[in-house]
């Protein structure tokens, strides 16, 4: 779908995401970043801002940083070094925020994306940092309408990345592509969990328009509160809307914050009365300088996962699986290196593609490291599985159910296959006797078939499978169907 | 020279209610430290790197190993204002 | 009885203890006596933390009766500057902003003294926010100088200089900013030593201005100050910037004195309308040291002249930051029957804080703010790379400055109400602390009326073992530092 931009404007968007990582603790303390603990369980003093305490820097995500970094091709500043962000707000519990402004962890970079039509456009990185992240406000009633609100700093401290894009995003749709391709970078590096309802992933847009063919960037509006794709995509196509609208109409645009309103899908200025920000960072010198030796870098880079994109084409060109298997097999690093392992053991990439996709995916919670890792299916039981189809051995409807008790059970395929006597019949004096006992149980039947019905022949073959319990081999009670039939 | 308006500014930033009577006070003062503070524009400081720390050093990590965080009644001990397990704040939104 | 432990070096008591002539709960009880009969006059305590001190003489006596104290400094009766965090015990940074405050956890030092076996009487004023240089600027009350009770004891740290100058703390810590140890250790005539900055941690100290904040003990004679450095030095694991080099034994380098040793005296420290009798004082000093064998020469340190403008650029603004966090949402002072949030933080900072705070919060953040950033704050920053350069081309002829700790002797209450006479006090401290380097006060002399004269010895980063080794010769040739104040 083409823009939704009236005739004569151009949209231009860049997008500010806001990733949690996955690191064990938080950025500057030892408490742990567990999602969903009662409130005010995960603090203590540094991450309170308790008067005296000071931060320590998690190296892990500085190393997060440096390995997202790396996956978007940004450069690594060799000096990088945290700045204090100041404003007031309640919960922010040292009333700064310790980020990073004039030296972040890395700029210039991109990410590459398939846009609407098919065509891949690259889309400009400026700059990569890390900082902490603020508490939750609750508050009693809406924020307008609110008499007291009250604060929970769990989340306080917890590592943020941030990650600016240029403003190279030309429509709402190109947005919401941009973020799912950055969030299944995130993933796959296993640097974030991409979980944008829990807050792990958040979104801000600026966005402004300009007629078409200028240079010049028209006046920007920052738009707060993307939680969703698809509330990315809807929020952007109204405020363009809303832009090009106020344009035509002769209006100024005025540069403000507005907040989406999911509900009533629309956004909406967030007045306040506070002036306009003035944060006067300036290095923070209760943390010292990085400087990010070469070697170190080159190690992490050397460690890095093959990227979603890249692993995309691979299964497409190695095991000659459809683009839409591919995409699904590559959301998650976990999901594709499961199926590359049961492909090791048994290759038939299509089948494993399709059990993986169908049946595995079903019975897990998510398609996450941690749903992976605890699949109670391991690949080498599923490659076995689809081992005994291939053989012969059992139906591909009987390892339906044969899927279902490994589920249940853990054991493999084989063992259920022989404990439950599921081999499918490939005795061929067993089949003959059935064979048999149909055609002299249908006589109606064998007169459809004379009469040039073969379709009559299908019904038999249901027949004997029946009579099997489904455990005989279809192919070879057509086989013998087919021979008694013609000797009729 | 630092105007009332500039105090009334920097106080707004501050969050400092200050009185009239102590804003003038305040600018005269400041003004008084300022210009002795504006004899560092003599120094020709153009070819000379910040110090910002004293000792330099760089490079200061911490192992992503969990340390057991302060129980919840320890941490809300000395909330001013509070509400179960909450820290409790005046409405946000001014009138 | 309770006079006797009154004024004793902790290492003559601690001898005392072991040899079983007296114990520490003895010497507890003593101090404890002192400071119910004397300090009403002296106002050197904020609180006495009775009970815990006698808990803790207890434990001491029974390590001394088993025959295994823990060293040199179990069982001494010391206090603490207002400012270190102790766990369960109120601390207020001399503020009525925090003056409800109760930390759930102990300053690294703290913790370290404990673990030595010292004896913590209680917590002692200082002027609040470690902001002054007469500890008139306490929230709760003024110090008074034991020598002369209408003068002030010096600052930030009088509270903890008086009560060891007067007989009410056998030891203490304190911090030192722009000179808050140094300064009022001159005044009181006992010995206070700024380590290396990052020498000691800062952990659990409560911030005025973190790249200028040095943690360092008062002791009455430079043993002292050297066994509680001792206890109290090395890295720290919560404070990032905390050094991580071994501590050598202090005490043991004593034995070399300073023979060989090349002292340089700067001209810049010897001005127009310092003290004739101050001068004097240290150019005797000097004589004392050239004729232990020192080599003595005059250097020139030429931007001293501007190290105090620097000073109230960088002190101030780091403050403004670190005091961002005492808004009246997590602990401390909230005014109540606010309307809105911003007018309960706006009341409560106006409230809580005292006028010298409410300065320095708004020339740090005029300081830091949008436009003035590089004309003040980044300007500062350059000056401050000057300053260190003095330094560090002046170390390269001679081993320590030696110079004069302030430019006069303890002043009246009262005496300095303009902001900017007050800081004119901290002209002779400014640069060490603004370099980093480990500088000591030791006493050498008394003025006409009885008043302690400091002499100040600066070293070069870390070497704090010449400087105290040169303090100890000096002290030990003269006999200063056995000087009590009249009545004590």
């Amino acid at each position: 779908m083409a823009t939704t931009v009236a005739a004569g404007w151009e949209t231009v968007i860049g997008l500010e995401v806001h990733a949690q990582l996955l690191t064990r603790t938080k950025m500057f303390c030892g408490c742990a970043t567990t999602f969903g603990a009662a409130p005010n369980t995960q603090t203590c003093p540094v991450c309170q801002g308790m008067p005296g305490t000071l931060p320590v820097l998690n190296r892990r995500a500085i190393e997060f940083g440096i390995r997202t970094a790396l996956a978007f091709g940004c450069r690594i500043n060799a000096g990088c070094r945290f700045a204090r962000k100041h404003y007031y707000y309640p919960d922010m519990p040292k009333n700064f925020q310790i980020s990073q402004y004039e030296e972040p962890l890395a700029e210039d970079g991109w990410l590459e994306v398939e846009v609407p039509g098919g065509a891949t456009r690259r889309i400009g990185i400026q700059r990569l940092h890390l900082e902490e992240d603020v508490g939750k406000l609750v508050h009693e009633g809406s924020l307008e309408s609110a008499q007291a609100s009250l604060v929970d700093f769990n989340r306080a401290g917890v590592p943020l990345m941030e990650t600016v894009s240029r403003p190279e995003i030309r429509s709402p749709e190109e947005a919401a592509v941009y973020l799912k391709a950055f969030r299944a970078v995130l993933v796959s590096l296993g640097v974030c969990d991409g979980n944008m309802e829990e807050g792990s992933l958040r979104c801000d847009a600026n966005v402004s328009l300009r007629r078409a063919g200028a240079t010049e960037l028209g006046t920007k509006v920052e738009i707060k509160n993307l939680n969703s794709f698809r509330n990315v995509q809807r929020a952007l196509e109204f405020e363009v809307q809303r832009q090009a609208q106020a344009l035509d109409a002769g209006e100024r645009i005025v540069q403000e914050t507005r907040l989406w309103d999911a509900d009533s899908g629309s956004t909406k200025s967030m007045r306040s009365k506070e002036f306009a920000h003035d944060y006067r960072y300036f290095p923070e010198p209760d943390l010292v300088p990085l400087r990010l030796a070469a070697a170190v870098v080159d190690g992490i880079r050397a460690a890095l996962p093959e990227l979603p994109r890249a692993r995309r084409e691979r299964f497409v060109a190695e095991y000659g699986l459809p683009a839409y298997d591919a995409d699904v097999l590559t959301q998650s690093r976990a999901l594709g290196e499961y199926y590359e392992a049961a492909v090791r053991v048994h290759r038939n990439p299509k089948a494993l593609s399709n059990w993986v996709m169908s049946e595995l995916l079903r019975t897990l919670p998510g398609d996450d490291e941690e749903a992976i890792r605890r699949a109670p299916v391991t690949p080498a039981r599923l490659a076995g599985l689809v081992r005994l189809i291939d053989e012969g051995a059992i139906s591909g409807k009987i390892a339906k159910d044969v899927f279902e008790r490994m589920a249940r059970t853990g054991d493999d395929a084989a063992t259920i296959v022989a404990r439950e006597g599921l081999t499918q019949v490939a005795d061929v004096a067993a089949l003959v006797a059935l064979v048999e006992q149909a055609i002299a149980a249908n006589p109606k039947a064998i007169e459809d078939y004379r009469k040039g019905k073969t379709a009559a022949a299908k019904a038999l073959v249901g027949q004997v499978m029946k009579a099997s319990a489904g455990k005989a081999n279809p192919a070879l009670v057509n086989q013998l169907l087919q021979e008694k039939l013609s000797k009729l | 020279m630092i105007s009332r308006q500039d105090v009334e500014h920097v106080a707004r930033l501050s969050r400092l209610a200050l009185s009239d009577a102590d804003i003038e006070k305040m600018r005269e003062q400041l003004a008084a430290i300022l210009a002795h503070i504006d004899t560092l524009r003599a120094l020709d400081t153009e070819q000379v790197e910040p110090t910002s720390h004293a000792v330099p050093m760089e490079n200061v990590m911490r192992e992503d190993e969990p340390r057991p965080s302060l129980p919840q009644e320890a941490m809300l001990a000395n909330a001013p204002d509070r509400s179960a397990d909450f820290f409790r704040v005046p409405r946000i939104i001014e009138d | 009885m309770a006079e006797a432990a009154a004024h004793r070096p902790i290492h003559e008591l601690t001898d005392a203890f072991r040899r079983g002539e007296t114990t520490p709960t003895a010497a507890t009880e003593g101090y404890l006596a002192r400071i119910a009969a004397r300090d009403a006059d002296v106002g050197a305590y904020l609180s006495v933390t009775r009970e815990e001190a006698l808990a803790a003489a207890s434990e001491s006596d029974a390590r001394y009766r088993a025959g295994r104290p823990r060293g040199p400094l179990d069982g001494a009766p010391i206090t603490y500057k207002d400012l270190f965090c102790t766990r369960g015990v109120p601390t207020t940074a001399g503020s009525r902003i925090l003056e409800r405050f109760v930390p759930p956890y102990d300053a690294t030092v703290v913790e370290r003294l404990a673990a030595a076996g010292a004896v913590m009487l209680g917590k002692t004023n200082m002027d609040e926010f470690a902001m002054g240089s007469s500890t008139e600027h306490s929230g709760f009350h003024p110090t008074r100088n034991p020598w002369d009770l209408s003068r002030v004891p010096g600052g930030s740290s009088g509270g903890p200089a008086a009560a060891v100058a007067g007989g009410l703390a056998a030891g203490s810590l304190g911090t030192d900013t722009g000179g808050s140890i140094r300064q009022p250790a001159a005044f009181c005539g006992i010995v206070g030593v700024k380590p290396t900055y990052g020498r000691v941690s800062r952990y659990g100290a409560i911030a005025f201005a973190s790249s200028l904040d040095h943690v360092g003990p008062f002791g009455l004679d430079v043993t002292d100050a050297a066994l509680l450095l001792q206890a109290i030095a090395g890295r720290d694991p919560l404070d990032s910037t905390s050094i991580d080099a071994p501590v050598p034994d202090y005490v043991a380098g004593f034995a070399a004195g300073v023979e060989g040793l090349r002292l340089g005296v700067p001209d810049e420290y010897f001005i127009d309308g310092m003290d004739p009798e101050v001068e004097r004082a240290v150019r005797a000093a000097v004589d004392v040291l050239r004729g232990l064998g020192a080599s003595i020469e005059r250097v020139s340190l030429p931007t001293t002249e501007h190290a105090l403008a620097t000073y109230y650029v960088i002190a101030p603004a780091e403050a403004s930051s670190n005091l961002a966090r005492y808004d009246g949402v997590k602990y401390g002072l909230r005014v109540p029957g606010a309307r809105d949030l911003i007018d309960m933080a706006s009341r409560t900072r106006g409230a809580g804080f005292g006028a010298e705070v409410k300065r320095r919060i708004m020339l740090g953040t005029y300081a830091l703010s949008s436009g003035y950033y590089d004309a003040y704050y980044g300007k500062a920053q350059r000056v401050r790379t000057l300053v260190r350069r003095d330094f560090e081309a002046v170390f390269g002829r001679v081993d320590l400055v030696v110079a004069p700790t302030t430019p006069t002797v303890a002043f009246k209450h009262g005496e300095r109400e303009d902001p900017l006479s007050m800081y004119l006090n901290d002209v002779f401290t400014i640069p060490a602390s603004m370099a980093g380097l480990p500088a000591v006060s030791v006493p050498c002399g008394l003025n006409r009326i009885g008043l302690p004269i400091g002499l100040q010895l600066i070293g070069r980063t870390l070497d704090e073992p010449a400087v105290l080794r040169a303090a100890f010769a000096y002290e030990q040739a003269t006999g200063w530092h056995r000087r009590r104040p009249p009545g004590a």
